[in-house]
């Protein structure tokens, strides 16, 4: 049994603190779902992970099984485990999938003659159409291609721990519904240990989540079951934001719950 | 071999007639250029006429797969040439210019003494000369190869080649300028003239050793609804300058222009283009791509020009630049100059480091940094050559790419 292991993670952005100090255990096959208002660090937290330059560590820790994360150039926290799902998948021109993953698995020392087979076999899996895998990375792909594109990335690598980063933007139902079955299968199949980073709760109708933990302000303020999650379509944000939200929001009874407390 | 009367006339007329006057890297064209480290009393112009086929010329013909026609030439001089006996028969010509069909008139027909002093030399000292000939109608369906080798130190070759393509023919031509490691100046003029509904696809391939010095000038004229599609790759010299001058001179006509360029070392590389549209409905596409490394330099300058009969005109120029080390320099300066209003015109410059957003997305999924940046190196000029006219030069230029970057370009 591996596990994520996040503790007092603190970290900056141009200077300005956006973690305040994150703990979290995610162990193998759990799914985990971290939701929050915006502003309050998701993507930031997703970034840290995954090393994202521009964010600075200021304190804590995130190791896998032991591993010490935060030393490691972002490939390598790759060979130790950790996938991330991004948001806003990058388009890379003149890449193609194949190379990339072929790549991928080399350099970890894995085989990467499967690819082929193995990337044709989940790309059905998960309702990509095969022509679009001869199209450079993300090129020209529509939003849901996109996401599917990630999940079906994570399943041919079958990393220890995925982030997904709001897997839930930016697709339809239909590719929401088979993105999240897919990780969902893969908590099973490959003991994949999930963190969820969402606003919305619809991701989890599909991902089942065993820990739902709510992030503000840069750290974990509330962590519960499933029922945190209905709770918070119930009544949004508001509890967790109130700090910083502008008065005339919470006079308004019409106020939207998800609108952006910093805008 | 003696050359003709007209020719040694031709000669001396270009000796007789011209100063030869460097030109200043003061003129806009020569800016940032090295033509003030051209010293021409350094190099011997070759007069004797080499022989026989250098294995690399062999090699290279070997992997460029089926070919209607082949042309080595060697420190200027035409060793060997070769044409499918089908389009002989109908009146294609591949070889020695001298001997072809109509010589006397091919020669100069596109740039009589070329665009600058370099192109006179070119007239004065050229040695044999290829010419491509095409008649109206005919379509070559294999490639035809030109090899232009240097293998003499010391040496100033000047390389001619004319490629005339009749009404509504069709042809490919690779001309790939090679070298042994030698120190030598070339100075290659190269005229394409392209007849009404014509269609020529031009693939250059600049690729001599690192002590090679060449400027070099390619000129073309595209008559009505003619298609010209002109690619280089420019990879090897110590300075290797390239100036394109498209002509646009029939309704409809269309030039196509690209390249891909990778400075590494201290190279420089130097391109200047011209796009000229002297006639209604005309189009031409630039994109220019390159990325330097090391120390070396690269300068991209371009000039659109739409004369005010050119209405219905579209003209596009783009240049990227990727800059890989903090030491590497790029310089890109495109120009428009337009004289109608019935114009679709753009031009796109670009300098900068390759993208990290890019790099992150790779190494996200476990690609190492210096390989992932490989990939997006290799990947930034998939664009232009998955239209490079001769399809089996592309894996040699990619090779040579690759070469390049194991050599490491970061600093």
């Amino acid at each position: 049994m591996g596990e994520l292991r996040i503790q007092g993670l603190t970290a900056e952005v141009a200077g300005r603190q956006i973690l305040n100090g994150v703990d979290l255990v995610v162990k193998s096959g759990e799914v985990h779902a971290v939701m929050g208002p915006n502003g309050a660090g998701k993507s930031t937290l997703s970034h840290v992970l995954m090393g994202k330059p521009g964010y600075t560590v200021t304190g804590g820790s995130v190791t896998i099984d032991g591993v010490d994360l935060l030393s490691l150039p972002t490939y390598e926290r790759a060979k130790a485990g950790l996938f991330l799902a991004m948001q806003y998948p990058v388009e890379v021109p003149g890449v193609s999938l194949e190379e990339l993953l072929t790549e991928a698995l080399s350099a970890q020392g894995r085989d990467a003659s499967v690819v082929h087979t193995t990337v044709a076999a989940e790309a059905e899996r998960i309702g990509l159409a095969t022509r679009l895998l001869d199209r450079p990375v993300n090129v020209d792909l529509s939003g849901g291609e996109k996401k599917r594109n990630e999940t079906m990335q994570l399943a041919v690598l079958r990393p220890k721990f995925a982030i997904l980063d709001e897997l839930d933007s930016g697709l339809d139902v239909d590719a929401l519904r088979a993105c999240s079955r897919r990780v969902e299968a893969a908590t099973t199949e490959f003991d994949l240990g999930v963190l969820a980073i969402t606003h919305y709760s619809r991701l989890l109708e599909e991902l089942k989540p065993d820990v739902v933990h709510i992030l503000a302000q840069g750290r974990i303020v509330s962590s519960g079951g499933p029922e945190l999650a209905d709770e918070l379509e119930r009544t949004g944000y508001a509890e967790w934001v109130e700090e910083e939200a502008p008065a005339t929001a919470a006079a308004d009874p019409f106020a939207d719950p998800f609108a952006d407390p910093f805008a | 071999m003696s050359s003709p009367q007209w020719l040694v006339d031709r000669r001396s007329a270009a000796v007789q007639t011209d100063q030869f006057a460097m030109p200043s890297s003061e003129e806009e064209v020569w800016r940032y250029s090295r033509v003030a480290d051209v010293d021409l009393s350094q190099w011997a112009i070759v007069s004797d006429r080499s022989e026989g086929v250098p294995a690399e010329a062999s090699a290279l013909l070997e992997s460029l797969g089926q070919l209607s026609g082949a042309v080595v030439v060697r420190n200027g001089a035409v060793v060997a040439s070769r044409l499918d006996d089908a389009l002989s028969a109908k009146g294609v010509y591949v070889g020695s210019l001298v001997d072809g069909p109509d010589a006397q008139n091919s020669l100069g027909v596109v740039a009589d003494g070329g665009p600058d002093v370099f192109g006179r030399l070119n007239d004065a000292n050229f040695l044999d000369g290829v010419l491509v000939h095409v008649p109206a109608g005919v379509t070559v369906e294999s490639p035809i190869a030109i090899i232009d080798w240097i293998d003499i130190g010391g040496s100033a070759v000047y390389p001619r080649l004319v490629i005339r393509v009749g009404a509504d023919a069709d042809v490919r031509v690779l001309d790939w300028h090679g070298s042994a490691d030698v120190a030598a100046f070339v100075s290659p003029l190269v005229e394409l003239d392209v007849d009404r509904a014509g269609r020529l696809s031009y693939g250059n391939v600049q690729l001599r050793g690192p002590r090679v010095w060449q400027i070099a000038s390619q000129v073309s004229r595209v008559l009505n609804d003619g298609t010209l599609t002109a690619s280089h790759a420019g990879l090897g010299c110590d300075y290797g300058r390239m100036r394109t001058d498209c002509e646009l001179l029939g309704r409809g006509a269309t030039g196509n222009l690209s390249a891909v360029y990778f400075g590494t070392g201290s190279q420089t590389l130097d391109f200047r283009t011209f796009q000229h549209h002297a006639a209604p409905d005309t189009n031409s596409n630039l994109l220019f791509k390159g990325a330097v490394g090391g120390q070396s330099r690269s300068i991209y300058t371009g000039l659109i020009r739409v004369e005010k009969d050119a209405r219905g005109t579209n003209a596009f120029q783009t240049n990227r630049n990727l800059k890989l080390s903090d030491t590497a320099w790029a310089e890109s300066v495109p120009n428009l100059e337009i004289e109608t209003n019935d114009v679709k015109c753009s031009h796109a410059s670009t300098v900068g480091p390759v993208d990290e957003e890019q790099v992150f997305y790779l190494e996200s999924r476990g690609v190492p940094t210096e390989i992932a940046e490989r990939l997006i190196v290799a990947g930034f000029f998939d664009e232009v050559l998955e239209e490079f006219p001769v399809a089996t030069a592309v894996p040699l230029i990619a090779a040579a790419i690759d070469e390049r970057l194991d050599a490491g370009v970061n600093s």
